[in-house]
């Protein structure tokens, strides 16, 4: 409570802005980001379709597209962002199921989802490449 | 590297902050404004760089980071002994509580290199250059690092943290299994130091609302408590949206917990009781 200027409102303690990023609050906002960026890309995939059932011409020009370096990139990152997104949320089921609170094992699990899902998206696109020829 | 227990600092870290803007959507009392530096002592051997937030109800102004430099001869290891140098010999207007200085009472909980801990148990050297020290996130500022808790109680109170019973009282103790007991383990150990929940960001967003973490883990022991008859109650009482609902299992509670306490897998129990319940 202030005491000699009560009309002098309390300032707020800086929180986002100071508070270092954890495992466990980065892959928890990561989780949520990377489902975002799956909504928008049904989004895409849905124009993709769209154009590939309209015909050639229409299909020709997301081809370019996605064949270009941003269009590439931007798959990239909707790859990573659907392992990321599975994986995270197979570790979700895990805790819904009431294990993995310890601190040992959600560190554990937390690393286990970065490196699958890095991994689950380079194996895709090489996968992939490969395929493509 | 996998963390084993609360009390370990991380060797390397790659950000020691999200890269956003410092005072990014801080209503503009609040901003925080460069203070002043107070320089070590001449001849001083072992100096260590503290950057600390201030704040005076009684100055015009608007909090302000200052910078000390601390002899580390000249006080003990711990960063509560480094913040009684500074008052004792620098500025005395720096104003903190503490009580203990054992890490039992929870009174120096604060933000420190940007985990909330406590400032007796947190050793100098496990911290960075220079070393930050705030107030417990997300809480109204009474004067430099002094939160305001009067919300925190309040939220606490609103979980009725006392026996209720309808049957009327035995005659001596009302009796208790050791199994039965060594369910409220993990939880009766609480200070109520709040680290946990002004470290959850589900509760920066919702706090005014979600009860966050300490209140929830006071809840779940009350809920495991054989000697309480009111579990249905508590359960009703929990069981909307934003009082319990708004945990997202984001675990900072459990990481940052300096009693080494496990409040994300306590309210955890709380949802698989409510899910029981139904069936």
């Amino acid at each position: 409570m202030t005491t000699s200027n009560p009309k002098r409102s309390q300032p707020l303690s800086p929180h986002i802005q100071i508070y270092r990023p954890q495992l466990t609050s980065v892959l928890s906002i990561a989780n949520r980001i990377s489902g975002i960026v799956l909504s928008l890309y049904a989004i895409v995939l849905v124009v993709w379709l769209v154009a590939a059932a309209a015909g050639p011409h229409a299909y020709s020009m997301i081809h370019v597209f996605m064949g270009s370096w941003a269009g590439r990139i931007l798959l990239f990152g909707c790859t990573f962002s659907f392992f990321l997104h599975l994986c995270g949320g197979i570790r979700h089921l895990i805790w819904d199921a009431g294990f993995g609170f310890e601190l040992r094992t959600i560190y554990a699990s937390g690393w286990t989802v970065m490196l699958m899902s890095s991994a689950l998206t380079i194996i895709a696109w090489i996968v992939s490449i490969v395929l493509a020829g | 590297m996998i963390i084993r227990s609360a009390e370990q600092v991380p060797r390397v870290t790659a950000l020691k902050r999200f890269p956003i803007p410092r005072n990014l959507g801080v209503p503009p009392e609040s901003r925080l404004e460069q203070g002043r530096t107070w320089p070590a002592p001449a001849g001083t051997a072992r100096m260590k760089t503290f950057e600390i937030y201030r704040y005076d109800p009684d100055l015009a102004g608007n909090p302000r980071i200052d910078t000390f430099e601390v002899d580390l001869d000249a006080c003990g290891p711990m960063v509560l002994d480094a913040l009684f140098w500074i008052k004792n010999t620098v500025d005395s207007t720096l104003t903190f509580r503490r009580s203990c200085r054992e890490g039992i009472c929870g009174s120096c909980a604060m933000n420190i290199d940007g985990t909330n801990w406590l400032a007796c148990t947190r050793f100098i050297s496990d911290l960075g250059k220079p070393a930050t020290i705030y107030p417990l996130a997300n809480m109204r500022i009474i004067k430099d690092l002094v939160p305001d808790l009067t919300h925190a109680f309040a939220q606490y109170a609103l979980v009725q943290p006392w026996l209720r019973s309808k049957t009327p009282p035995p005659e001596r103790e009302r009796l208790q299994f050791p199994e039965e007991r060594s369910r409220l383990d993990g939880h009766y150990e609480c200070i109520l130091c709040f680290c946990c929940t002004s470290g959850c960001p589900s509760h920066w967003w919702n706090g005014d609302r979600f009860l966050g973490p300490a209140v929830l883990l006071q809840a779940n022991r009350w809920l495991l408590d054989s000697r309480d008859e009111a579990t249905g109650e508590r359960l009703d009482e929990l069981e909307d949206p934003f009082r319990l609902y708004r945990c997202h299992t984001i675990l900072n509670c459990t990481r940052t917990c300096p009693k080494g306490l496990n409040p994300g897998k306590s309210i955890a129990n709380i949802k698989t009781m409510l899910l029981e319940r139904r069936t």
